[in-house]
């Protein structure tokens, strides 16, 4: 057992003062529920209107289909996630560990089947839609990537008219009428149900169209807006002019310096670093000179002064 | 029965050990030590106080269920309360962290309390988050999306879906707040276990001697 | 009537302003509740707590 100072302290013999534990509580209780109560009536509280998918494609008609092709070419952002939702990708690394990968796709998420052809086979069938659909599930995987091929190489020409996407190819198969209807089934509301209920009529888990949403910009664009990108130290930042989760400020503080700013391996190795100075923070009682600061900065002579005025009496 | 079996039980042995370690005149205390006199002491008393006001108002929401704040203008006063409430709890937590730190707290016994606050700091960012992903708006289907690349990095992601609501919404209004609140409790008994932490011991034999070599001069 | 007492007296949903400096980057809001912080620490540390002179003047 050490002797230092840091660790050790004889217990108190001197004298005591009157001290009512639950008059204390009660006062406390008391002011913190009035300040509580204060700041509500004064300031109230954030409440940003969520975004559904049918005013995403309203309002960015381009973005949205884009997005639904990334999600048919394998190129948006979940279809190269790797775990949980898939094995597209390893994942970050923490030096040779692959955590998220060992875990494995716990959580499978297949953009094709998911975010396009599942929805569009649970619309009300109509002549076009069902021959696309039918086109689609009987070709091979060779010629739905020359389709993909084909409309991706047309789809910066893309444009949006009249309620319709347009891309000038002739040589993508069923892709632009899946295209146009999953982008009508979005603008309907359709889309926003269809996501949520592949499992069923109850839900409470929103992981689909969280992802879609997310592999578009028109959500990132708004988030921008609203100060709350990663790089803007979003993390903390709550909407509007409220204070937000100030106590993240060192996990997003890492995000912004280097090497973990142009790390492609930032989240994993940020969380590593704020893993062990969590334990350090926990483990401050047993680690030499990080306990011994208290003695030597001597802020605690403040503290007690009182107890050092009367001892030096 | 004889009394050595009675003692023997692990009831009495568990009721013989709490009352030595927590007589009433510890757990609820009519004096403290003289030393303890300075605004410093207010924080824990008031990061509890804040903890008491987060639940009562979670309560309220919990009543009425997770969206009806978007839709009342009491629930969305009662939201103002549990957001509130929740930034003064980490304000007054964080001064009480700070001054613990700086009176070396864990002296004499007490690192468990140390670190039983801290586990509860770590518990507490961990519910504050459930809760802010919970909250079905922009503000949650945004925080959810990024938080998604944090904690998947880590494999946690692999059963902990931040972008499954029900999930998120179990974890911060059963499992996050009973961990919580179990750990306060316990970081309490402890604290009332052991006293508050005395001042550092002056070497008053050193200053003596210093201060008889000076006047010897 | 009750929905109009209870809506904010000081509406804090309009843009956000932001501090700024190198990579620096945060909200006017979150710098408040940090540099709060601090001073309330500060005040706790020297404000002088009640029943100190109580105590001398009893001795």
């Amino acid at each position: 057992m050490s002797e230092s100072p840091d660790v050790k302290v004889a217990p108190w013999t001197g004298p005591q003062r009157p001290y009512d534990i639950l008059k204390e509580g009660t006062i406390a209780l008391v002011v913190v529920a009035i300040l509580t109560i204060g700041l509500a009536i004064v300031f109230s509280s954030p409440d940003d209107p969520q975004v559904t998918v049918q005013q995403w494609s309203t309002k960015a008609p381009i973005d949205f289909a884009q997005t639904a092709l990334s999600e048919l070419n394998g190129t948006s952002g979940t279809a190269q996630y790797g775990a949980p939702y898939n094995t597209a990708s390893p994942g970050q690394k923490l030096g040779p560990f692959t955590l998220a990968k060992w875990l494995g796709a716990t959580i499978p998420v297949n953009t094709v089947r998911d975010f396009v052809i599942d929805p569009l086979t649970d619309q009300p069938p109509t002549p076009t839609l069902s021959a696309a659909l039918a086109q689609w599930k009987g070709a091979g995987a060779g010629q739905r990537t020359a389709w993909l091929d084909a409309y991706t190489k047309a789809s910066s020409k893309m444009t949006f008219a009249n309620g319709t996407v347009s891309v000038p190819t002739t040589a993508a198969g069923p892709v632009p009428v899946m295209i146009n209807s999953l982008e009508q089934m979005a603008r309907s509301g359709a889309l926003d149900q269809a996501l949520v209920t592949q499992s069923g009529f109850y839900t409470s888990n929103y992981t689909l169209p969280l992802l879609f949403l997310a592999d578009g910009s028109y959500l990132g664009d708004l988030a921008q807006q609203r100060h709350l990108l990663g790089s803007q130290w979003g993390m903390m930042n709550e909407t509007g002019s409220y204070p937000g989760q100030a106590w993240l400020w060192l996990y997003t503080f890492w995000y912004q310096i280097p090497p973990f700013s142009t790390s492609t391996n930032a989240d994993v190795e940020v969380s590593a670093v704020m893993a062990l100075l969590s334990v350090l923070l926990l483990l401050v009682p047993f680690i030499p000179g990080l306990r011994s600061i208290p003695r030597w900065t001597r802020v605690y002579r403040l503290i007690w002064r009182d107890h050092y005025r009367s001892q030096s009496a | 029965m004889s009394s050595t079996e009675i003692d023997r039980q692990w009831t009495t042995r568990l009721r013989h050990r709490l009352t030595r370690r927590l007589p009433p005149e510890k757990v609820l205390p009519d004096t403290q030590p003289a030393y303890v006199a300075s605004w410093i002491y207010v924080f824990g008393v008031t990061t509890l106080s804040a903890l008491g006001v987060v639940i009562l108002s979670g309560f309220i929401l919990a009543l009425k269920g997770p969206q009806w704040w978007h839709v009342s203008g009491v629930g969305h006063f009662v939201n103002s309360l549990h957001l509130w409430s929740v930034e003064i709890f980490f304000f007054a937590m964080v001064i009480h962290l700070w001054s613990k730190y700086f009176m070396a707290a864990w002296r004499g016994g007490r690192s468990l309390t140390w670190v039983t606050g801290v586990v509860t700091f770590l518990v507490s960012i961990a519910t504050a988050f459930t809760g802010y992903v919970s909250q079905t708006n922009f503000d949650s289907q945004w925080i959810s999306t990024q938080a998604k690349d944090g904690i998947n990095s880590t494999g946690v992601g692999s059963f902990f879906n931040v972008l499954n609501f029900g999930q998120m919404l179990m974890w911060h209004i059963v499992l996050l707040p009973l961990v919580a609140v179990l750990l306060t409790a316990l970081h309490v008994v402890m604290v009332r276990a052991k006293g508050v932490v005395p001042p550092f011991e002056d070497k008053p034999s050193e200053e003596k001697l210093l201060r008889e070599k000076e006047e010897a001069r | 009537m009750a929905e109009t007492l209870l809506a904010a007296l000081v509406s804090l949903d309009g843009t956000g302003h932001y501090f700024h400096w190198h990579w620096i980057d945060i909200s006017y809001a979150n710098l408040t509740v940090i540099i709060l912080m601090v001073v309330v620490f500060v005040v706790a540390l020297f404000l002088p707590f009640p029943g100190r002179r109580n105590k001398k003047e009893t001795r």
